[in-house]
């Protein structure tokens, strides 16, 4: 049970909560072990799936853990929507609260969006991603993937590298480390960091091959072409050769270090094809997780709705 | 609301004494060990069904498999309340034409087993489900019965029934608790 009705941010949820959710999730694992994939807990619920923005494996993973669960997932996407005949955000929620749907997830490229849908309909609100702020799920299966992988969060030392400022996955991933106990650590040339990396509450490094040796997870991130204004570095060679992860720069990490992104990857850019494919890689273990914790997130918002009390 | 215990309805003996019985009365009704499986519910369900295994292996010389059953998420009570506290389920063997015998604490409205049993099915077809249970309460509001029974203890809807294990509670015995009246 969480405290909070949403998952908009990661100030939704507490330390205690993540564990929560992470702990849930777990057993939701075992669940996409077995032969039958499915469970009855969500029965008769409906779970919408807005998606203003292109997405591939967020809205997937959101539409499997909704099945999984017995919930009626129903996709919309605003390609083929209302939304190219001008309806407004605002319409569209209340369109869909007279539907009386349970859960909504949102994405949509602008920051607050969620919040906004949140003040108009009475349902759940999940962030699937808004603009340049937040994605907390893809921050809370991040945890969970190092959890699995590294046996625990506290004291974890987690570069960020890359397209910071453009990233709702850093947004996400900072506080959450925070949240956990773990030091994350920024690490971008300055065109692609925020103007004020201090108030995130990172430390900020410059220098990829000198952070590198003091990392337990080095989490590559995409460079979002599509959101820059104008490139932010000279070429995707030199990006590469100042901050791509190869080979090379993989052996600098300590041998218990692992790779991390939240994909889609630019193979060549941030990463290269032999690092994405290596046994050092957890990026496949990512997407996997996403299941899971999702599943955990819709059991934890939609389940004992009407009170905390034990059995 | 509180509660205070009432009355201890079994001690250490009076258990050990009925998991024993079971253990024999499950061979007997089956023939043997050869077809069945266990499966505790969780958490107290677990170490009976590991304690009853254990009490076969030293009856038949043949190791029985154990697995848990978490069946949070095949409550029917999930929009009212959450378990507080989800574990992870492992049936570490095929449920296909097996003899599983689902093995708890107390049996009350018969709700858990109606979970347990759908969560069984989800790993396959079972020849056959029984029931092992080392208190019987009454009260049920499904046409569920137990096949195996430690002990029969009329109770009434106010009370609880507790069953406490070493493993857990330090100490050994059935208890009954009453409402104390007060507010918590």
């Amino acid at each position: 049970m969480l405290a909070s009705k949403h998952i908009m941010t990661m100030d939704d949820v507490t330390a205690e909560e993540i564990a929560l959710i992470l702990d849930t999730a777990e057993s939701f694992a075992e669940v996409n072990q077995r032969r039958i994939k499915k469970l009855p807990t969500l029965r008769g619920r409906t779970i919408v799936n807005l998606f203003f923005e292109p997405s591939t494996r967020t809205r997937m993973s959101f539409e499997i853990a909704s099945k999984r669960l017995s919930a009626d997932g129903v996709n919309f996407t605003a390609s083929s929507s209302a939304t190219v005949k001008g309806e407004t955000l605002l319409d569209t929620a209340r369109t869909l609260a007279a539907m009386s749907c349970d859960l909504v997830v949102v994405r949509h490229k602008y920051a607050g969006a969620p919040q906004m849908l949140a003040g108009a309909m009475d349902c759940s609100i999940v962030n699937g991603g808004d603009g340049v702020h937040e994605h907390p799920t893809q921050a809370l299966l991040d945890l969970y993937t190092m959890r699995q992988s590294l046996g625990k969060l506290e004291g974890l030392r987690v570069g960020i590298v890359g397209d910071i400022c453009h990233s709702r996955v850093a947004g996400s991933l900072v506080p959450a480390l925070n949240k956990v106990g773990a030091t994350p650590v920024l690490i971008a040339p300055p065109t692609l960091l925020p103007s004020r990396p201090d108030i995130l509450g990172a430390e900020v490094m410059w220098d990829l091959d000198e952070a590198l040796p003091t990392l337990d997870v080095c989490y590559l991130l995409r460079v979002q072409f599509e959101r820059a204004e104008r490139m932010p570095f000279p070429s995707n060679r030199e990006y590469a050769t100042l901050y791509g992860m190869n080979l090379e720069r993989m052996a600098k990490l300590p041998s218990h270090a692992i790779v991390m992104h939240p994909g889609p990857m630019n193979r060549g850019v941030e990463i290269s094809a032999d690092v994405a494919d290596s046994s050092r890689s957890v990026i496949l273990d990512q997407v996997e997780s996403g299941v899971a914790v999702r599943m955990a997130v819709m059991y934890l918002l939609l389940g004992g709705a009407d009170s905390g009390a034990a059995a | 609301m509180g509660y205070r215990e009432k009355a201890e309805v079994m001690d250490a003996r009076a258990m050990d004494r009925a998991l024993t019985r079971i253990a024999h009365e499950i061979l007997e009704a089956n023939k043997g060990a050869g077809s069945i499986a266990l499966a505790g519910i969780m958490t107290r369900g677990v170490d009976m069904a590991n304690r009853l295994a254990e009490r076969i292996a030293a009856i038949e010389g043949t190791t029985v498999p154990v697995g848990s059953l978490d069946i949070s998420f095949y409550r029917d009570d999930v929009a009212i309340r959450l378990s507080p506290e989800v574990h992870t389920t492992d049936i570490p063997y095929t449920v296909e034409d097996r003899t599983i015998v689902l093995v708890d604490d107390v049996l009350y409205t018969g709700r858990t087993i109606r979970a347990a049993m759908d969560a069984i099915m989800d790993y396959g077809r079972p020849g056959a489900i029984q029931l092992a249970v080392l208190v019987d309460r009454g009260h049920r509001e499904l046409p569920i019965r137990a096949d195996f029974v430690g002990k029969n203890v009329p109770t009434s809807r106010r009370e609880r029934v507790k069953v406490l294990l070493e493993e857990h509670d330090d100490r050994e015995a059935v208890i009954i608790l009453e409402d104390d009246g007060k507010e918590e």
